[in-house]
């Protein structure tokens, strides 16, 4: 399944001692100033160039339409004149149809510009993967902080509920709603179920620091001193989580990014012709050992996104863990 | 411990029913009439309302859920009379599309998904403890960079990326494995292994990076206990410190985690077994997905949670067996 190997790794480190404390419930270390984190993660030549390669395809995503004119193909459009009908379709020319018209060849069968659909495409993974990271995070970090910090009832059932969303096959099930659910507004569906079956990996983490914090001296005088629970969650215990909040939602993005292409591969993703990584890796399956570009390329931009991502969130833990930057 | 099993086994089956319960009510609000759908071209009404009657379909929600678990544990009968179907316990229904027993469909392509998770499961298990210790080891020179660097591009590949690549690479330009086909291991084992090799690959790489990562981080760990500092110091011959005092609390997070993953997979590995086009328990749930064939799904989808959620018990059991530390909790 795609989503699991980041969360299995966070699931390892917070099951690690089921009997005694585990390690997500160990108070959090001393938060390194945001500034601090900035300065040493900028030494770092990896986390330099994931962040380049994460803005970048940011940058693609949000002016998609201009750059688009620029390079002369719309997504849409249609070149038979790049194509060689005779041979059913394969691009003219060497590396899938590469020249200065298509900077990336074109699709086989349709002469579909590949540059185009990958910059497209690019909004498509963004948009899904960035939405799908913030629902995850309120719910996660909401229902957390309720189980972590009232303990008693509200703990219990909600504790039940992430039970219940983690034992279930996710990737199948979500396979199996998109296609029975009418083909509408996918993206939208996309993003609210990857982050119905996603936030419980959040807020276990998240429960078991504020159990901790909330024994915690200041707490304790905050409690004392009149102010009502909903003000110590978010005034006391949430700003001291904001680092394990930022490096568990960094690690999760490259979760959802090859989660939405996974189920676009399969066909239950975004619906064309809209594009998608995914969905672009899924139609040159046919293709593969004749143009072979036309997988290559969106799997590579596919891969070094998930990397990137991967890495960031990597450096984030490794500076803010082990308090280089302090 | 028997009390402590009893309770477990009894939230499990809680979770299990709540999985059932959740997945059927999912696909009966859903789900476009499978009567319709059996029915196919040239249907009139009358057609309609005899299979819906004898599906059962007409009745209300509860009636149908009740008949559906009844025929998990008991077996059910569909239909009346001479055309009556005796389907035997545990009864998931019978596909919309083929008219076959779910419960033969499931049973009768586990075999290939058991081969598909299990040689995967060796695959990243050697590969990850391995390459874990390696680093752990040699941590901060050349080998653990290097070992760190390719399991951030082992976790980072989506599996349908690599398997073209692997697919491209080896059959087509190097020509070093035959193009997967399924061959029974009966008949031919050398072809049967080597058909097998690119899906194990695609599907262990990214568990053996994750374990690998996981092994490095336990030893290291591990490494710094006060148990450990000890051993050394009491003169204990380096390689008996590894064998008795690292190395087992260092691995047993790896066994829980790891009995977690493999019974994840056994409810197919839905990707890898359609590119590869494994006639696995995966492929039939995705193409059953494709035709909406609900009994198929909902059956495929209760075999996963059922490994799943038995998977987590197991591991639990298994646990206070080998971290003694846990056994007084239970």
């Amino acid at each position: 399944m795609t989503i699991t190997h980041t969360e299995l790794e966070l699931e390892g480190a917070a099951e690690a001692a089921p009997g005694g404390a585990t390690h997500a419930d160990a108070p959090p270390t001393e938060v390194p100033s945001s500034a601090r984190v900035l300065r040493s993660l900028r030494h770092d030549a990896g986390a330099v160039l994931s962040a380049s390669y994460v803005g970048m395809v940011v940058l693609m995503a949000v002016f998609a339409p201009l750059i688009v004119k620029v390079s002369g193909w719309s997504p849409y459009e249609f070149d038979q004149s790049a194509i060689d009908p005779n041979l059913g379709g394969v691009p003219l020319g060497d590396w899938g149809g590469m020249s200065s018209e298509h900077w990336f060849g074109v699709e086989p069968g349709s002469g579909r510009d590949i540059f185009a659909r990958i910059v497209y495409g690019a909004r498509v993974s963004m948009t899904i993967a960035l939405a799908a990271t913030a629902l995850t995070t309120v719910l996660g970090v909401t229902f957390g902080l309720l189980a972590g910090y009232f303990r008693g009832k509200a703990d219990h059932a909600i504790s039940r509920v992430m039970d219940f969303l983690m034992a279930f096959p996710a990737l199948i099930f979500m396979i199996a709603v998109l296609s029975a659910l009418p083909a509408g507004n996918r993206s939208m569906l996309l993003v609210v179920i990857i982050s119905v079956f996603g936030w419980p990996y959040l807020a276990r983490i998240v429960r078991g620091q504020a159990m901790s914090l909330a024994r915690r001296e200041f707490v304790e005088a905050a409690q004392a001193s009149g102010a009502s629970g909903v003000s110590v969650v978010f005034r006391e215990i949430l700003p001291n989580l904001r680092s394990t909040i930022i490096v568990m939602v960094t690690l999760s993005v490259p979760g959802y990014i090859g989660t939405e292409a996974g189920l676009s591969f399969l066909g239950v993703g975004v619906v064309p012709p809209e594009p998608s990584w995914g969905q672009m890796i899924a139609s040159s399956v046919t293709w593969y050992s004749v143009v072979p570009t036309y997988f290559a390329i969106p799997g590579l931009f596919l891969f070094l996104l998930v990397l990137s991502f991967t890495v960031l969130g990597d450096r984030l833990r490794a500076v803010i863990d082990t308090g280089e930057a302090r | 411990m028997p009390r402590y099993l009893a309770g477990r086994v009894a939230a499990m089956a809680g979770v299990l029913l709540l999985v059932c319960l959740f997945t059927y009510a999912v696909f009966f609000l859903l789900s476009p009439d499978p009567a319709v759908q059996i029915c196919g071209k040239n249907c009139t009404p009358d057609r309609i309302d005899q299979i819906r009657e004898n599906l059962g379909l007409d009745r209300p929600f509860w009636t149908q859920f009740l008949t559906f678990l009844g025929g998990l544990f008991a077996g059910r009968t569909y239909g009346v009379g001479p055309n009556a179907v005796q389907c035997a316990a545990p009864c998931l229904g019978y596909s919309f599309q083929s008219s076959q027993s779910v419960t033969d469909m499931i049973v009768q392509r586990l075999p290939v998904s058991a081969t598909v998770a299990i040689g995967a499961a060796v695959l990243w298990l050697l590969v990850g403890v391995i390459s874990g210790l390696v680093g752990a080891v040699k941590e901060g020179t050349w080998v653990d960079r290097t070992l760190t660097g390719l399991t951030l591009g082992g976790l980072s590949i989506p599996n349908y990326v690599l398997a073209l690549v692997l697919q491209y690479v080896l059959v087509v330009q190097l020509q070093w494995l035959p193009f997967p086909q399924a061959v029974p291991f009966g008949e031919d084992p050398g072809r049967w292994f080597l058909n097998f090799v690119m899906p194990w690959i695609v599907l262990a790489v990214g568990y053996a990076a994750a374990y690998t990562r996981l092994t490095r981080a336990n030893v290291i760990d591990t490494l710094q206990e006060n148990f450990l500092r000890t051993a050394r110091a009491k003169g204990l011959a380096p390689r008996l410190v590894w064998r008795r005092h690292a190395l087992r609390p260092a691995l047993t997070p790896v066994v829980t985690v790891f009995g977690m993953d493999f019974a994840g997979l056994l409810g197919g590995a839905l990707i890898t077994e359609t590119v590869f086009g494994l006639n696995g328990v995966g492929k039939m749930a995705a193409d059953s997905i494709a035709k909406n064939d609900q009994p198929v799904i909902m059956g495929v989808t209760l075999l996963a949670a059922f490994f799943v959620v038995v998977g987590n018990v197991v591991v639990d059991v298994v646990y206070t067996f080998i971290d003694p530390r846990v056994r007084v909790a239970a």
